[in-house]
């Protein structure tokens, strides 16, 4: 089974889209959308991660095993940010 | 293609004990290397989960600090970034197809991409050295808005240079690591059945990559406009 190579043209399209991104978000930041602003910045950031992750990084043609290696990372990483926040979140809540 | 090791066929130079063929052997070494960065992911992840809590606690704080930032450089050391990333997977590309010269075009223009984040990232904190805002070495910040804890926008620059120098020695060591690709390659220690070391130090360099596409919303961007 030889190794999985993509087409340059696939590269070309994910740079592109990543540098626009890049851009949008940038634009973006200097309009007032109040707490969509942060929304946003991080729904875009997440779009570009998979991309890199997906593609340049290569995980879409990677065998199974690896996959749900780097699905559990992503999960415990959640795990750590969401609890965290859940903790600091309600400590100010009234008893 | 094949690279098993039937009788009598010779097995390759680089197939080591217990693999069975080439290609077993890659991915064990692949997913070695995601599990490694998924430990580095764990060690920026506790930092930004300090980020995460402190912008929440001292919102107008770090909103302040946020407005220090260098937007300008910050976006294209961003694109500079991506633009490394292309490279890197187009070098790796080529020695998956175990072209020798063609790693060592593409690992040069990484290299150079690499530095030219790191040389902006200096004038960066040179910025913040000349306008008094590194934290414990004189912190005054000259412009600030009225009503801002000095303390606690201090606060979000000791978190701005521990997760941006973190990065940078990152990144410091993935020009290390591209550096000594590009010797190999130039001695044709690659082919197409054996470039573990360059599709790992690719990995290694994409996902410094994504530390920076979320540090750069978190630092530079999100604080920008609210009032």
């Amino acid at each position: 089974m030889a190794e999985h190579t993509v087409p340059k043209k696939i590269y070309a399209a994910i740079w592109a889209t990543l540098l626009a991104m890049t851009l949008i978000t940038t634009l973006v930041a200097f309009v007032d959308l109040g707490r969509f602003n942060t929304v946003v910045a991080l729904a875009i950031a997440t779009f570009k991660a998979s991309l890199v992750v997906l593609f340049f990084m290569g995980a879409k043609y990677t065998p199974r095993l690896t996959r749900v290696v780097i699905i559990c990372g992503i999960f415990f990483l959640g795990l750590l940010l969401a609890f965290s926040m859940v903790d600091y979140l309600t400590r100010l809540w009234p008893a | 293609m094949s690279h098993s090791t039937e009788a009598g066929t010779v097995p390759h130079p680089a197939l080591q004990v217990p693999y069975r063929d080439l290609d077993q052997q890659r991915e064990t070494a692949t997913l070695g290397m995601f599990v490694f960065l998924l430990t580095e992911l764990m060690m920026f992840g506790g930092l930004f989960c300090a980020y995460l809590v402190y912008r929440t606690l001292y919102f107008p704080s770090f909103q302040e600090g946020s407005k220090h930032m260098d937007l300008a450089i910050g976006a294209v050391n961003t694109a500079v970034l991506i633009c490394s990333s292309l490279t890197m997977a187009l070098g790796v590309q080529a020695a998956q197809k175990g072209r020798s010269k063609a790693i060592v075009s593409w690992m040069a223009v990484t290299l150079l991409f690499g530095c030219t984040f790191l040389v902006l990232k200096g004038v960066e904190y040179y910025q913040h050295w000349r306008a008094h805002e590194v934290p414990g070495l004189g912190f005054d910040l000259a412009s600030s808005t009225a009503g801002v804890d000095i303390a606690r926008v201090q606060l979000f620059f000791v978190l701005y240079f521990i997760m941006t120098g973190l990065h940078a020695l990152h990144m410091l060591i993935g020009i290390g690591l591209v550096t000594w690709i590009t010797i190999c390659a130039g001695k044709g220690r690659y082919t197409e059945g054996y470039h573990n070391p360059v599709e790992n130090v690719g990995l290694y360099w994409h996902f410094v990559d994504l530390v920076w596409i979320y540090l750069f919303p978190l630092l530079y961007l999100i604080s920008r406009t609210r009032t």
